[in-house]
């Protein structure tokens, strides 16, 4: 990763130093011996570089539009008690640094680096290391946070804050950042017009990527894998999740996606592989949920009976323990044209979709969903007889939740 | 010992129900493994056969084997055998016999398209189910001196373990379904080898389900080493038990 972003550095030498401003060095044998000192001689439009080397000037304030970029990874360490960058002021690059130690206050939302109320900030190619919050916005716009490496222990939800913290901001770019052992990988509160792009989120506490109250925003292509759920979505809408792979959120309340309180969204091209629940759906409306591939799951998908207007079609549901689950009889959404690896109908007129409807709920699945613990006869021939039972004769299950026309083969798509 | 063994084995082996035993599971197994497009599929419905076929077969096969050779048995009492002995050799070469038509039947088509752990779980349990099913049968044919009876009971037994236990379990699961009986659940598991053997292979292959809340609670014990051990010992217990039992009662019996 350092390599690719080689060619990136030179560009950002080139644009940030050669042709507006003059280049200034820190390092314990060069003009300045600290970043701070640094800081305070630099005019706007001016590159700092930092060489290699152990940095502990507790907060460093950055009012300048400087391009402060490390040689060789320089520490910035913050020794458990400081916020060590904040970001106060328009283009700033911040690249470069291995940013240790940030301290950690339950009042304060300290970070590693923190951009406040601004603009046209760059952090990209920094290695934060047992950070409270990693990287944290607030108001600000157009910012690009990329190809970071965001690491902590946390160990309880309180005691860690989040990797990727956005608050009331819009157009930021967050792409191919690597994000772990958070309360939230990535978390964004009233944040709109936003890209999240190939960012691996893994091992947080709580969520991989949580939405709040953001709208108009797309992630894409990102992988989010044993995290406590992977992706919250809540109360947002025109939300596009393209391209995303979720592995292994196993646990009781564990989700692939969570969607609470959404509107207009689109959910295609993902991939949900060994998740307790894959999609989790509550008070959703107007989703769209296309070639997406559910494997392995415990649940592949669990639509409340307070959504309506889903359309699931054309995704495949391959070796999931349980299709679909909900949790009344009513159900305002549609199927269609999915592959179900479950589904034992014909198809006589031979246009590849199956003549019979096919019902993704079991009568053990709503058994199950009244007295869990029944969780523990599963397979067992009984439940096999009351499901074929249901399956002929439906009458727990919700007679609207059906795939009218089922695949015959996987479905493939590019 | 050895040799009545062995002419037990060899009378069995000779048996047209054996045979056509072991050809059902091989044509059974090969059919399920080839034309289920994903190989999960064919788990699931191997596990059925496993669960269903493989203890109605052992149970009843043994249960007329035995009164069978009820003449066969007398003739050995009348030499300077010891009855136990008698008894032990019945049961292994039957079981043998058996394991060995289970082997070739279904075991090889399992190790040839699932070749890992899941499918080594899926011989093992098949033949300990084996076992234990013959160990039963052989306690229940010495309950009634009648054949038909005998019959009907090592058929009820097979009801009463794949069907009516099941049903009274999930009955007693929605009386009970205000109280944490998760921890008895697993007891009571144990007190029926089909079960067992079920929730052992559920473990494997419905394990993102299994990590929900209540599933976890299965999975904190199933899941274990610790658990796991306690399982395949319990499924042991089920071959032994029986026997032993049968053992004791064929030492004093009156025949």
């Amino acid at each position: 990763m350092i390599k690719k972003s080689y060619p990136l550095l030179l560009i950002l030498l080139f644009i940030g130093t050669s042709v507006f401003g003059k280049r200034m060095y820190v390092g314990p044998k060069e003009n300045y011996k600290s970043i701070t000192s640094a800081l305070e001689a630099a005019k706007n439009a001016d590159s700092i570089f930092v060489l290699k080397g152990i940095y502990q000037e507790k907060n460093i304030i950055m009012d300048k539009s400087v391009a402060l970029i490390g040689i060789n990874y320089p520490i910035l360490d913050g020794q458990g008690l400081y916020e060590i960058l904040s970001i106060k002021a328009p283009n700033v690059t911040v690249s470069g640094f291995e940013i240790i130690r940030c301290g950690i206050s339950s009042i304060r939302d300290m970070a590693a680096i923190k951009v406040y109320d601004t603009h046209h900030v760059k952090i990209i190619n920094n290695h934060i290391k047992k950070a409270f919050f990693g990287i944290y916005l607030q108001y600000s716009k157009n910012c690009q946070i990329q190809n970071n490496v965001i690491t902590a222990k946390g160990i309880t939800e309180q005691e860690s804050g989040n990797g990727i913290h956005c608050w009331n901001s819009s157009y930021l770019q967050i792409i191919n950042n690597k994000i772990s052992g958070h309360r939230d990988g990535i978390y964004f509160e009233f944040v709109t017009h936003s890209k999240i792009v190939k960012n691996h989120s893994f091992k947080n506490m709580r969520y991989g990527l949580h939405f709040m109250f953001s709208n108009n925003d797309t992630y894409e292509g990102n992988r989010f894998t044993e995290n406590g759920a992977g992706v919250a979505v809540m109360f947002s809408n025109h939300v596009n999740m393209f391209h995303n792979y979720f592995e292994k959120s196993w646990g009781d309340a564990a989700y692939g996606i969570l969607l609470k309180e959404i509107a207009e969204g689109k959910i295609m091209y993902n991939h949900f592989s060994s998740n307790t629940m894959g999609v989790y759906m509550e008070g959703a409306t107007n989703i769209q949920m296309k070639h997406n591939l559910f494997e392995k799951n415990g649940w592949a998908l669990k639509v409340q009976a307070s959504c309506q207007n889903i359309t699931i079609e054309e995704n495949n549901f391959l070796a999931n323990t349980f299709d679909v689950s909900t949790n009344g009889t009513l159900f305002l959404s549609n199927f269609q044209h999915n592959y179900w690896d479950k589904y034992d109908g014909y198809d006589l007129d031979k246009n590849h979709l199956g003549d019979i409807p096919y019902r993704p709920i079991s009568l053990f699945s709503v058994i199950l969903e009244k007295n869990p613990t029944t969780l523990i006869m599963f397979r067992s021939f009984i439940a096999v007889l009351l499901d074929k039972t249901e399956k002929n004769l439906p009458s727990l299950t919700p007679e609207q939740l059906k795939d009218e026309h089922p695949r015959m083969k996987p479905i493939k798509w590019i | 010992m050895y040799k009545i063994i062995k002419h037990i084995m060899a009378d069995i082996l000779r048996n047209k129900v054996i045979l056509s035993y072991t050809l059902l599971l091989a044509i059974a197994s090969f059919s399920i493994f080839a034309l289920e497009d994903t190989s999960s599929k064919g788990i699931l419905s191997m596990l059925n056969v496993l669960l269903m076929v493989v203890p109605l077969f052992s149970l009843i096969f043994s249960t007329i084997y035995i009164y069978n050779s009820s003449e066969f048995i007398e003739l050995l009492l009348s030499q300077p055998i010891p009855r136990k002995t008698i008894w032990r050799s019945l049961y292994f070469g039957l079981s043998i016999a058996m394991s060995l038509a289970f082997f070739l039947g279904s075991g090889i088509w399992i190790l040839v398209f699932q070749a890992d752990y899941l499918g080594f779980m899926l011989l093992l349990i098949g033949l300990l189910l084996t076992l234990g099913f013959s160990s039963i049968a052989f306690l229940t044919a010495l309950l009634a001196k009648d054949k038909a009876k005998g019959i009907g009971i090592s058929i009820f037994s097979w009801l009463f373990f794949a069907i009516i236990y099941d049903g009274i379990i999930l009955f007693l699961l929605f009386q009970f379904s205000d109280y944490p009986i998760e921890k008895l659940m697993i007891f009571i598991s144990f007190l029926n080898p089909i079960d067992l053997a079920r929730i052992l292979l559920l473990m494997q292959l419905d394990v993102s389900a299994l990590m929900g809340y209540t599933g976890a609670i299965f999975k904190d014990f199933f899941g274990t080493q610790m658990g796991i051990i306690i399982s395949y010992l319990c499924l042991i217990m089920w071959i032994l038990v029986p026997f032993k039992i049968s053992e004791n009662i064929f030492a004093k019996k009156d025949l």
